[in-house]
């Protein structure tokens, strides 16, 4: 995970999903695409559902929202796919990430972020790196790599009934 | 990874080199005089020295060039090969291995250990008792003659620093020899006419001398003479003595190199170089990955040229549907590697096991050319090992019970692979006792795999053989029979998408088929819809496909079995597998699928067709979902799932019988 530089600055996207602002980091984002056909995966986790042809190479397609416990939504025409890369067990994987919207590249400040709360929020701590305030929004920096090797490692049990 | 680390491309050209070296001199076992081999040997013990030396492997280099110069002895016929220098090399060779590998621990201590025995091998082979040391010879110096070749220098080659190397070795007096000085008008300014005279005084061996020429000794006029013949008692022939042109025989007689000597046959590598590309594997992955994005681009296109395009772009539409088949199909054959590589390197581990064992063993093999996708091939040597060693240890007999049993003494393996349609089988023969069934069917019940009274047909005893947890061998070697590997053997194989056969005769041998697809980058697929998804059955397990009536359907509720030529089917409704929640097709359909004697019917809505599609790998998030293989992109730009059928019948096998097999 790339970490702050030495300024205290870390260049993210920021996107939309389900009322709140999220942010990645800028360096992970490789692609951003409108909503295309999907492939549901019988018997997948919930939070990576489907897969989609990215370019001759087939992405699982992530939907944070059931990660954070949020209620799923129709998709809209600002609906977009970000296809991050991220290093899984040493091993770099393509995922696609469905947002409600693409707002912009933005730079934050250590200054502003904060860990997640104990109390008083409703998502599962170790999903989130850290929040950060910015312009009276607060900004939710997911964990993604803690997010997905979770996902990898809870597999194993064949989930198909 | 980039293909331009020098260093990691001679690691790979070294190992292959030495693969090379280590063919030959596993067939010299058996034609001790054939030169083709000695030759063979000798030009790839010569290339590694060459190439190390380049790539600043010295040791590797230093070490390669005193087996080079024994071996040499064999080439120019001063001494007969022997089995025992032959067993010297090999093992010098796997001292190569590492050195080239860089993991050598020790190395000094182990090369000067190979280089005695090399030596000693060397002196019997020459009917002579073990030559002194080189290093006991020493007397006050040498008495050194060389000659470079004549474009030398523009090789690289320094003489100024040859001759501060020997100066390094002692003092010395250097007279230069100009007798071969052609006129003025016949001088090309940059070539060598100079030879050299070096008195050394030294107590350095004779081999530290040669040492100094070590990188270009194979083109030169060299001769080492002691200094002081009466020192020592003067191993060497009397002509030893003489001056120059005369090549000294024993310890120095390594480096000798007469002028008459043929150059190393070097430009047959050299040729074979320039024929072919060294490309990493992963290249042709993503070349891979293009053409079938292409293929997938193609088909849209023909798609608008047929519903709205005029003549022309329909023309161009086929000539480019045409040309990306054929790229494809080119591509497919890029990836294909002949058999002999894989099947070359058995060759050794029967050579270890025959030695292990105390048996007689040949390994005879047919088909080589065979060609099959690299990736199968990579997948194909551990299966193929297990089996091999299954076959020396347990199928073949020691020689005094094959001579017992009327056999000859020497038990033969015999591995072979030719291609039938899509795909490849190998077949793995020995002529040793054959499966022992009776003790099959004994190790099975007492392991509970069947029932004491179950009737079995041959074929499912012996495949028995595959079951988790089985073996055999009442005594466990270090080679085999802790029973493991042959059910990984199987797994490995049905991860290839093949199957694998035995057939065994009680006294006669037994016989291992293996049954590969010849690449697992393409599959014939049947292309099936589920709902709404779209899903490829991979062909080859399909048997048929039949009508589910309505009727039928109904009746079939509670007991999901079909009656088809009067045995039971169990079949599944794909749509409750994959939970669609989408009504049945009104015309179901059932595709019966077939993994070794197991039967499963799929209930699918519709069958849509044939297709011929690239497998992609799913990505590891979805590595853990049990029921697919992995994925395929189809014509419209859309992904459908293939069908793990191994995972699918195990599902639809009746629980107890699951709870029995696991």
């Amino acid at each position: 995970m790339t970490a702050w530089t030495d300024d205290g600055e870390l260049e993210v996207l920021t996107f939309g999903l389900g009322g709140e602002t999220f942010a990645l980091e800028a360096v992970l984002v490789r692609e951003i695409l409108d909503l295309m056909p999907e492939t549901q995966v019988p018997g997948a986790d919930r939070l990576a559902a489907s897969v989609i042809n990215f370019r001759g190479r087939i992405i699982p397609l992530a939907d944070l929202r059931i990660a954070f416990g949020m209620t799923p939504q129709e998709d809209t025409t600002d609906s977009r796919i970000v296809v991050i890369e991220l290093v899984l067990d040493d091993e770099p994987v393509l995922i696609g990430l469905k947002t409600d919207r693409v707002n912009e590249v933005a730079t934050l400040l250590r200054d502003a972020a904060e860990a997640p709360p104990a109390i008083g929020m409703r998502w599962p701590r170790d999903h989130i790196r850290c929040l950060v305030r910015q312009g009276g929004d607060l900004i939710v920096l997911p964990d993604l790599p803690a997010l997905f090797t979770t996902l990898i490692a809870r597999g194993g049990e064949p989930t198909i009934h | 990874m980039s293909a331009t680390d020098p260093i990691a491309a001679f690691r790979i050209e070294g190992g292959e080199l030495l693969d090379e070296v280590e063919q030959a001199l596993l067939d010299m076992g058996h034609r001790l005089d054939d030169m083709d081999l000695v030759n063979a040997v000798f030009r790839g013990l010569h290339t590694l020295k060459g190439s190390g030396a380049m790539f600043g492997f010295d040791a590797l280099a230093q070490f390669t060039h005193h087996c080079e110069s024994a071996f040499d002895k064999v080439r120019k016929g001063v001494v007969p090969a022997t089995s025992q220098l032959v067993a010297v090399i090999l093992s010098a060779q796997d001292h190569m291995r590492a050195l080239l590998d860089g993991r050598a621990t020790g190395g000094e201590a182990a090369g000067d250990e190979i280089l005695a025995a090399l030596e000693a091998a060397i002196a019997e082979a020459a009917g002579a008792p073990p030559a002194a040391p080189a290093a006991k010879v020493a007397g006050q110096g040498w008495h050194v003659v060389f000659r470079l070749p004549a474009d030398c220098m523009a090789n690289g080659t320094n003489p100024l620093m040859l001759l501060d190397e020997l100066r390094d070795l002692g003092p010395c007096r250097i007279v230069a020899l100009t007798d071969r000085l052609p006129t003025l008008e016949e001088l090309t300014p940059t070539h060598c006419h100079i030879g050299w005279d070096v008195t050394v005084e030294t107590d350095e061996p004779a081999s530290a001398v040669e040492d100094v020429f070590i990188f270009v000794m194979d083109d030169m006029e060299l001769a080492i003479t002691p200094l002081a013949v009466d020192a020592t008692e003067a191993p060497a022939d009397p002509a030893a003595t003489a001056p120059v042109a005369a090549p000294a025989t024993a310890p120095a007689a390594a480096a000798a190199a007469t002028p008459a000597a043929p150059p190393p046959p070097a430009p047959p590598a050299a040729a074979k170089a320039a024929e072919h590309v060294r490309v990493p594997a992963e290249r042709l992955d993503e070349l891979m990955d293009r053409v079938g994005e292409l293929v997938i681009a193609q088909s849209r296109l023909s798609q608008i040229a047929h519903q709205d395009g005029g003549l022309a772009l329909r023309s161009v539409s086929e000539e480019i549907e045409r040309l990306a088949g054929e790229l494809r199909d080119t591509m497919m054959v890029l990836r294909m590697m002949p058999v002999a590589s894989l099947f070359g390197r058995f060759r050794r581990l029967v050579h270890d096991l025959a030695r292990d064992t105390g048996k007689a063993i040949d390994l005879v093999t047919t088909g080589e050319s065979t060609e099959v996708d690299k990736t199968v091939i990579e997948r194909l040597f551990d299966p193929l090992v297990h089996i091999i060693r299954n076959s020396c240890d347990h199928g073949l007999e020691k020689a005094e019970d094959r001579v017992a049993a009327g056999k000859s003494a020497t038990g033969t393996v015999h591995l072979s692979a030719h291609q039938a349609g899509g795909e490849v089988l190998i077949t793995i023969r020995d002529d040793g006792r054959g499966i022992d069934r009776a003790r099959v069917r004994a190790k099975a019940e007492a392991n509970g795999l069947i029932q004491p009274d179950q009737l079995l047909a041959d074929q499912e005893l012996l495949q028995l053989i595959f079951a988790p947890g089985f073996s055999t061998a009442a005594q466990v070697t270090n080679l085999s029979g802790r029973g493991v590997g042959m059910d990984v053997v199987k797994r490995t194989i049905e991860s290839l998408r093949g199957t694998i056969e035995v057939a065994s005769i009680d006294g006669g041998g037994s016989t291992i088929t293996l049954r590969i697809p010849l690449t697992l980058a393409i599959i014939d697929g049947l292309l099936v819809r589920v709902g709404s998804g779209d899903y490829v059955i991979p062909l080859s397990a399909v048997e048929e496909c039949l009508e589910l009536s309505g009727e039928e359907d109904l009746r079939s509720q509670g007991r999901s079995l079909i009656t088809l030529r009067d045995r039971l089917v169990p079949f599944l409704r794909l749509r409750d597998v994959f939970a669609t929640g989408t009504p049945a097709d009104p015309h179901q359909k059932i595709v019966v699928v077939a993994t070794g004697n197991d039967r499963v019917g799929l209930v699918v809505d519709q069958i849509i067709g044939n297709h011929q599609t690239v497998i992609k790998s799913m990505s590891p998030l979805h590595r853990h979902v049990g029921s697919f293989t992995g994925a395929t992109i189809l014509g419209d730009g859309s992904v459908a799932l293939i069908l793990d059928i191994a995972q699918l019948v195990a599902l639809a096998q009746p629980r107890e019988e699951r709870l029995r097999a696991a």
